[in-house]
């Protein structure tokens, strides 16, 4: 972990003896045991003051650092006990970058565990008061309305990207490259305010429908898609193209044939991280599509449920006694974790299965 | 690629077939629809505001106009970004480094993934991690900082007992931006100029000098553009805020232990919005376009700066 980099010159190679003084160097192990140590001393006394283990681990990882710096000031003087202090930090700051992913994933398991029965998966929460009750209405509530989202972002952003790489040229092209960047950064919430005033027009206000939802998610979906599949598209080597032009087959025709056949892998993968980026989105449906306890499935008719909101409205009232409304909200966070994860395993896959195959 | 490109002298114009005039106008015709949405979105926000922008005083929530209702909750908006980005862009520059300079690069690869799904997990599952992990664990470190740095205007006091304050919102939000701007460092950090950084070492630079004297400097504007990218993000986070702030209407300070916090606007329309109606509603939605408008002009910013990079790299 420490081993630098860079040697500096040893006597060995030196034309002029004792001209270069011989660099000194701590041993290869000195780090492991520099921070084996510090744990074992820090360890040692948190048994004596009934210190937390996180506490103690965090201590003996700062005490190691310093210690380390200071032995290697000594020794290999101030630059090399630099960089030592700050592979340290680095790698230090990576270990604590990485503990809320830890913490999150097994708390959501542990405390979503409880409620993951078939129950959960077939039942709604019509009359349920305390016990028992299930999600099933809120997880179809998600999958027809990032369905529908798909289905409005998916053709706008692939045509909009390939109207940016085949097609576009001078301002609008512009215009258009830097309004979706803009897109991009539209909080999610203010895409749920934008699809609640647009349906209000026609349908007055208080109004909640499940396609408004989709409307509000595709806000926040089209962007991502236009990114990916300008970025894939352009990788698409211009040989294709002006093969297919100089045997006379339209533009068009080269774009659906050729072009988009090539990338197909990328634009999945895509496509796949952008569903993925939506189905967690809880504050757009919060505004737009609200919560039921009963099953709703058709988007046009008023309220439904979706995950993550039924997560949510289990968590903040949960009813009395509180702790089953809690388990079914831990239960819900388990089952969307679930989904985003498995859908970036299939972008994954989808990637490397569906990869063009070179030489054909 | 254009190879039907601008006819420049009176040559007989190129075939156009109508299967080609069909396809180009739809896809013209899909990047115009959002230019209109972007259009729309703004419209709507204004048209809706209106409402309550010319309402008498009283009417509004609060009883002291829309600016008066805003104004606090523009303040812990901009406050809690304030606070994840100080702490989450030191963090993601540190892990851009390691996995670009110091992971063994077999590891590398895996680690970046796992940075990633940070990014894939969905905001409301933050905010419970925020109130049933992080929270209750910062309770004993606010009560010591209440008694030791109590002088602090941050660190005032009193302590509280639930740990849903300012400092924890800020840290949830700090943990959901760390991918957005590790992400972006790395990026940069990865295009870095291979014999710059074999300069630097063949001149005897430990690993380190060779970061600071060749990396950094080329990565600079990277990590600037992540760390606001990162900072829109924060500003416009919702659900996280909402779960995880214990808020009391209108109070603006800078104590960040206690629990009588302002509110964030996304939380608050979260909160607050599927009881409202009539100009309720109407406020709501002006706050909504406060919070456009700001995180329009950080996002603008911050495509310029990264952008700007993007012009001298090469990478296109």
């Amino acid at each position: 972990m420490s081993q630098l980099t860079s040697t500096p010159p040893g006597t060995r190679t030196s034309p002029l003896p004792g001209s270069v003084r011989a660099a000194r160097r701590l041993p290869r192990w000195t780090t492991a045991a520099v921070f084996a140590g510090a744990l074992a001393v820090v360890l040692l006394l948190g048994a004596l003051t009934h210190l937390l283990l996180a506490v103690s681990v965090l201590l003996a990882a700062v005490l190691a650092t310093v210690a380390l710096y200071a032995l290697s000031r000594a020794v290999e003087g101030r630059r090399a006990a630099t960089d030592r202090l700050v592979t340290c930090a680095v790698v230090g700051a990576f270990g604590l970058a990485m503990l809320p992913l830890v913490s999150l994933v097994y708390e959501v398991v542990s405390r979503g565990i409880a409620r993951l029965d078939s129950e959960f998966f077939s039942s709604s929460m019509v009359g349920i008061v305390g016990e028992g009750g299930g999600a099933y209405h809120a997880i179809f509530g998600t999958l027809i309305i990032t369905g529908l989202t798909a289905l409005i972002s998916v053709p706008i952003g692939l045509l909009t990207a390939i109207y940016l790489v085949e097609y576009g040229t001078g301002r609008l092209k512009r215009a258009i490259t830097f309004l979706v960047d803009v897109m991009t950064g539209i909080p999610s919430i203010v895409a749920g305010l934008f699809a609640y005033a647009l349906f209000a027009i026609f349908f007055g206000p208080g109004v909640r429908l499940g396609i408004a939802g989709a409307v509000a998610l595709s806000v926040l979906m089209i962007p991502v898609v236009v990114r990916s599949a300008e970025e894939v598209l352009k990788l698409v080597p211009n040989e294709l193209r002006e093969a297919s032009y100089a045997l006379g087959v339209p533009k068009w025709r080269t774009i659906v044939k050729v072009v988009l056949p090539t990338a197909v892998a990328g634009l999945g993968t895509g496509v796949t991280l952008a569903v993925a980026r939506v189905i967690g989105e809880t504050a757009p449906l919060l505004v737009t599509v609200g919560i039921t306890n009963a099953t709703n499935l058709n988007p046009f008719d008023g309220r439904m449920a979706t995950l993550p909101v039924f997560a949510y409205y289990q968590l903040t009232q949960p009813g009395v006694p509180p702790q089953y409304a809690i388990d079914r909200a831990w239960t819900a966070a388990l089952v969307l974790i679930a989904i985003v994860m498995a859908l970036n395993l299939v972008a994954r896959l989808i990637s490397r299965f569906f990869a063009p195959t070179t030489g054909r | 690629m254009t190879t039907t490109s601008a006819p420049q002298t009176r040559a007989p114009r190129a075939v156009r077939r109508l299967g080609d005039r069909l396809f180009a106008g739809s896809a013209r015709g899909a990047g115009i629809a959002i230019l209109l949405v972007l259009a729309g979105v703004a419209g709507f926000l204004v048209v809706d505001s209106i409402p309550a922008l010319v309402a008498p005083p009283q009417d509004v929530p609060g009883g002291e106009g829309v600016a008066a209702y805003i104004a606090p909750l523009l303040f812990g908006t901009v406050l809690a970004a304030a606070i994840a980005v100080v702490v989450a862009t030191p963090l993601g520059v540190a892990i851009a480094l390691f996995l670009t300079h110091y992971a063994p690069r077999r590891l590398a690869h895996g680690l970046g993934y796992v940075v990633d799904l940070l990014a894939a997990i969905p905001s409301i599952v933050y905010g419970f991690w925020g109130i049933f992990w992080l929270a209750p664990r910062l309770v004993p470190f606010y009560e010591w900082a209440e008694e030791h740095l109590g002088f602090l205007p941050f660190f005032a006091g009193p302590a509280s007992a639930t740990g849903r304050t300012m400092l924890t919102a800020g840290l949830v939000l700090a943990v959901m931006i760390l991918p957005i701007v590790s992400a972006i460092s790395r990026e940069v950090f990865s295009q870095v100029p291979t014999l710059h950084r074999e300069a630097a070492l063949a001149l005897g630079a430990t690993r380190w000098e060779m970061i600071r004297l060749a990396v950094l400097p080329y990565g600079r504007s990277g990590v600037i553009g992540g760390a606001m990218l990162g900072l829109g993000r924060a500003l416009g986070e919702t659900l996280a805020i909402a779960l995880v702030l214990s808020v009391s209407a209108g109070t603006v300070t800078f104590n960040l232990i206690s629990s009588t916090n302002p509110s964030t606007i996304a939380a608050n329309i979260a909160l607050q919005f599927p009881e409202s109606s009539g100009i309720d509603v109407n406020t709501l939605i002006a706050s909504g376009l406060a919070l456009f408008v700001v995180t329009l002009a950080v996002n603008v910013i911050a495509r310029a700066v990264v952008n700007r990079r993007a012009d001298f790299s090469g990478a296109n």
